[in-house]
């Protein structure tokens, strides 16, 4: 057992619906309350984030007759960063007559989340991804389709069948501007107000129930305050800790850590998912990193040369010198096996020598027999905007050479702690894609954000809240001139004064990437007990350093970009801390989370079942380092518990 | 190709909406020819933060991988720069030769008004948006997806349509600020979908008219914006946009071509 000191408090309650697994969700909607019409336009609820969860609960909710406020940070709900995923959306369709179905997509997510996720949640996910299609090819979203006129399909990574829809490489874009689009015609029809340019820098919880927001409008720099009857939060991941990921540069955790502050438990914040796929770094001045789709694996074969320390260009390696070691040591999944799985795989033979490229660290995802096979239309036709990004950033043709590919930090899926409702532990405060923890476990299977995503916003979320406003007291918009929000904006506008006047030596985004490198190699794709000791020591020095040290230039009154990215790099040094120590505590291997002191003798991820099959969600105290710890435990019923296996 | 070029930069500087704004001259070395353009502005800023003497420069991006259509600079003279296809993100300073003079400024239109520096305020689309850039389907109500077949071609020529980013290059790039190619590529998107077809007038008239609303210009066919867009969204759909245009002009007899 842990040789930490973490004091835990009592465990969680998940709420969970009665009956068998395939039953909870139909028997809970036929138990709920719900508001009737003429009672829902007496609510309003604040909607923060306006990417495919925000925007497809604005939507929905609105068009059930709530009032909507919604809110994101950039000049137009349609730059959500959702708006950058490329590769698709899963979906129990069974189109392929492959064998796919609700029970299918279930146990692939729970087994693909290496038994880290709440089997409740998973299958209601599975049920309705199948609406979530019909509803966005409802709104013109125009996926691939066959030359019949038939959707069509690709497979991902941790199945064995083609349940993939796509817009080529834009999906997520595809799929935003479709809830956008909804949201949009709600804002027409005045039942939604649309808030752009401000970022939630709090939450204002009244009886200890949500009720509003402060926001700072980022145009003006003024503080602003919104009452509601209740606050969905779908404000993202927090990727960015880690400052070099492929999330976009806005991305934060400002309004997910913020609420933790005020309540809200934060579960499994040590669950990242390194991708596999992404182009590697090439200089210190880097400020991002850009994921190439896992679709690619569908026909690209990963390689590495046999022999270490072969620096010869990848035409000149015959075919027999060349280790495709994914198709080797996974027969069965090939390149198409899980991303924690081939991101540690590409670590490992990266390690002993045999990376690619100037820096060693990259792998080769080649093409050449898929152009050969299917032919250069083909090839083109599924990925040439993939191909044209590739080519540039590198410089390079990949249909001429090799693209070369490294592990980077890309989702988190870990986030706020919710209940079946996906109400967090503050009443009145839900949780929404992927700013919650729910669905993925330790591990994400491809193409299964944007589905939960739009689940939680579509299908979930205009039940459940209906259930939490039933009888509640409408709250009056003035609320929002009450003592407590005052209180709230007062400490808010200190600590923008704090950090402006701090006036130091070193940037924002130097300090920004020391803390990212320090998660990076402490943090990321493997821990160990030593290391996480040795950065929960670092984390608290850097955090002091920034508060001391911080040189902000400008002022509040109006756009700022530095005194933005001051106040989420302040909290990412404090959620970084949390990240470290849920990793120490979890003494086993799961998904993304890899220790190396517990491995398999083959090298994969060994679980330990019997002490930590349960979701770790933290309470903040007031002290950092001594968080309490709740335990909601996990029950697989349905699904047995097993070492994954891909081979 | 280098890694240590020294660029000299002419900047648009602007403190507000109502200040007025003007050019001043930068000069960085060190400049390498991997560095994508926004990441050069980003080593310029870390400078300018250090020196201390005036403030960073301000512009504004997001996802810098050419997708979420936030960034957006004229580069000597050019919306998005030299590289066709390619946004501000997108593009990489191996484009350019040491010693250069770069010429940056923001969107220059009556509808994008100037927020600071090079970063514009671009709601008008979102309104535009707003007006029936949708169809009009509640969550819940929606039939089986294969229920609907469309042939390839047609869903393709939708799928190209609304591949646009919203960055309002065309508009920067258009003698007459207009907005038709952004309008069009909604348009036409849904133009091509029988999803899109029972609301095709109503759409049509009011998207245009929010268009001439929010003080865009008329088109003339100069195809700058064409040349100009990251996603290479064809003028097709101008004409697309036109025949959808006269189609519900006609329906209603109420609008003026
Ligand atoms: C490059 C890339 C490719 C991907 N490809 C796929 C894929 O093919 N398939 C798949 O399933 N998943 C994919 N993913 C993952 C998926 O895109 C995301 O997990 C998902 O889109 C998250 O959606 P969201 O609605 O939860 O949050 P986001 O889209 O991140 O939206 C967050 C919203 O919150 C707002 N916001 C944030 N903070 C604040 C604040 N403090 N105040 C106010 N507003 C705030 C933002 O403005 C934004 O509107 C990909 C991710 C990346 C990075």
């Amino acid at each position: 057992m842990s040789k930490l000191n973490i004091q835990e408090g009592s465990p969680l309650q998940a709420h969970l619906p009665a009956g068998h697994v395939s039953e909870k969700w139909d028997n809970y909607k036929a138990g709920i309350k719900v508001v009737n019409p003429a009672n829902k336009r007496k609510y309003t609820v604040l909607v923060i984030g306006t990417g495919l969860a925000g925007a497809s609960a604005a939507a929905s909710l609105a068009e059930m007759g709530y009032n909507v406020k919604a809110f994101c940070i950039s000049d137009s709900p349609r730059r959500a960063h959702s708006i950058a995923a490329q590769g698709g959306i899963n979906a129990a369709k069974n189109y392929q007559n492959d064998g796919d179905s609700i029970w299918r997509l279930f146990y692939d997510t729970v087994k693909g989340g290496d038994f880290r996720a709440r089997e409740s949640n998973v299958y209601r996910l599975a049920q309705v991804s199948v609406s979530i299609i019909d509803q966005c090819v409802a709104q013109g979203v125009p996926f691939a389709r066959e030359y019949g006129g038939m959707l069509s399909n690709r497979s991902f990574g941790g199945a064995q069948v083609s349940r993939t829809f796509y817009a080529a490489g834009q999906t997520g874009q595809q799929l935003l501007l479709g809830a956008y689009g909804a949201m949009m015609r709600q804002v027409d029809a005045g039942k939604v107000q649309l808030f752009t340019y401000r970022e939630m820098l709090d939450l204002v919880v009244v009886d200890g129930v949500a009720q509003g927001v402060v926001m700072r409008n980022l145009k003006t720099g003024e503080l602003e305050s919104y009452a509601g009857d209740a606050v969905l939060l779908c404000t993202g991941g927090y990727g960015n800790v880690y400052f070099l990921s492929t999330n976009a540069m806005n991305s934060n955790a400002t309004a997910a850590w913020r609420c933790h502050k005020r309540g809200a438990y934060f579960a499994n914040p040590c669950f990242t998912q390194i991708h596999p796929t992404c182009i590697p770094v090439s200089g210190d001045y880097q400020s991002k990193l850009t994921l190439m789709s896992e679709s690619l694996r569908n026909d690209g074969r990963v390689w590495v040369p046999k022999k270490a320390g072969d620096k010869r260009p990848p035409e000149q390696i015959p075919e027999d010198e060349r280790d495709y070691y994914l198709e080797r040591r996974y027969p069965s999944f090939g390149n198409l096996v899980p991303r924690d799985v081939a991101s540690r795989n590409a670590k490992a033979v990266c390690d002993e020598g045999r990376g690619v490229g100037e820096s060693g660290l990259a792998v080769y995802l080649d093409f050449a027999e898929s152009i050969q096979r299917l032919g250069l239309k083909t090839v083109e036709d599924r990925y040439n905007n993939l191909f044209e990004m590739y080519e540039r950033i590198t410089g390079e043709n990949p249909y001429k050479v090799p693209m070369r590919i490294y592990p980077a930090v890309h989702y988190t899926m870990g986030g706020l702690w919710v209940d079946y409702n996906l109400m967090t532990t503050i009443p009145g405060l839900f949780a929404l894609g992927e700013a919650n923890f729910s669905d993925h476990g330790a591990n994400r299977l491809g193409a299964s954000a944007l589905m939960q995503g739009l689940a939680d916003g579509y299908f979930v979320v205009p039940y459940t809240i209906g259930d939490y406003l039933a009888g509640k007291a409408p709250v009056k918009a003035e609320a929002a001139k009450g003592e407590a929000f005052t209180q709230v904006r007062g400490e808010i506008q200190g600590q923008i004064d704090k950090l402006l006047s701090i006036k130091g030596t070193r940037t924002v985004m130097e300090l920004y990437r020391e803390l990212g490198l320090k998660m990076w190699d402490y943090v990321g794709m493997s821990r160990t007990e030593e290391g996480l000791k040795k950065v929960l020591q670092e984390i608290p020095k850097l955090r002091e350093e920034f508060w001391n040290n911080v040189r902000i230039p400008g002022d509040a009154d109006g756009w700022n970009k530095n005194l933005e990215f001051a106040s989420r790099v302040a909290d990412f040094l404090e959620l970084g801390e949390l990240m470290a120590l849920d990793a120490l505590y979890r003494e086993e291997s799961c998904g993304g989370h890899f220790r190396e002191e517990y491995q398999t003798e083959e090298g994969e991820a060994q679980r330990n079942d019997e002490a930590y099959s349960y979701a770790a969600a933290w309470e903040y105290t007031g002290n950092f380092a001594q968080p309490v710890l709740h335990k909601e435990p996990l029950e697989f019923e349905n699904v047995k518990p097993s070492q994954r296996s891909y081979k | 190709m280098s890694d240590n070029m020294r660029m000299k930069l002419k900047i648009w500087r602007q403190k507000g909406p109502n200040s007025p704004g003007a050019f001043r001259d930068y000069e960085l070395d060190n400049v390498s020819s991997h560095m994508s353009f926004l990441e050069m502005l980003d080593v310029l800023n870390e400078k300018l933060i250090k020196e201390g003497k005036e403030d960073p420069v301000e512009y504004d991006y997001d996802c810098r991988e050419g997708i979420c259509g936030t960034c957006g600079v004229v580069v000597d003279g050019v919306a998005h720069g030299p590289v066709r296809r390619t946004a501000t993100c997108q593009l990489h300073m191996r484009t350019f030769r040491d010693g250069d003079t770069i010429t940056i400024e923001p969107w220059r239109s009556e509808a994008f008004p100037v927020i600071k520096d090079l970063v514009v305020d671009r709601s008008a689309f979102d309104r535009i948006i707003q007006a029936g850039g949708y169809v009009g389907v509640n969550t819940g109500c929606a039939q089986d997806a294969n229920s609907i077949p469309i042939g390839k071609e047609e869903a393709d020529k939708s799928f190209f349509a609304a591949a646009c980013i919203g960055c309002g290059a065309c508009v920067a790039a258009c003698p007459n600020a207009s907005a038709s190619l952004f309008v069009a590529a909604k348009i036409s998107q849904y133009a091509h979908l029988p999803q899109g077809k029972p609301e095709a007038t109503r759409r049509a008239l009011r998207m245009i008219e929010q268009m001439d609303a929010e003080g865009f210009g008329n088109c003339s066919n100069h195809a700058e914006c064409e040349a100009v867009c990251p996603k290479g969204i064809s003028i097709d759909n101008i004409a697309v946009m036109r025949r959808e245009y006269l189609k519900a002009a006609l329906k209603t007899g109420s609008a003026t071509i």
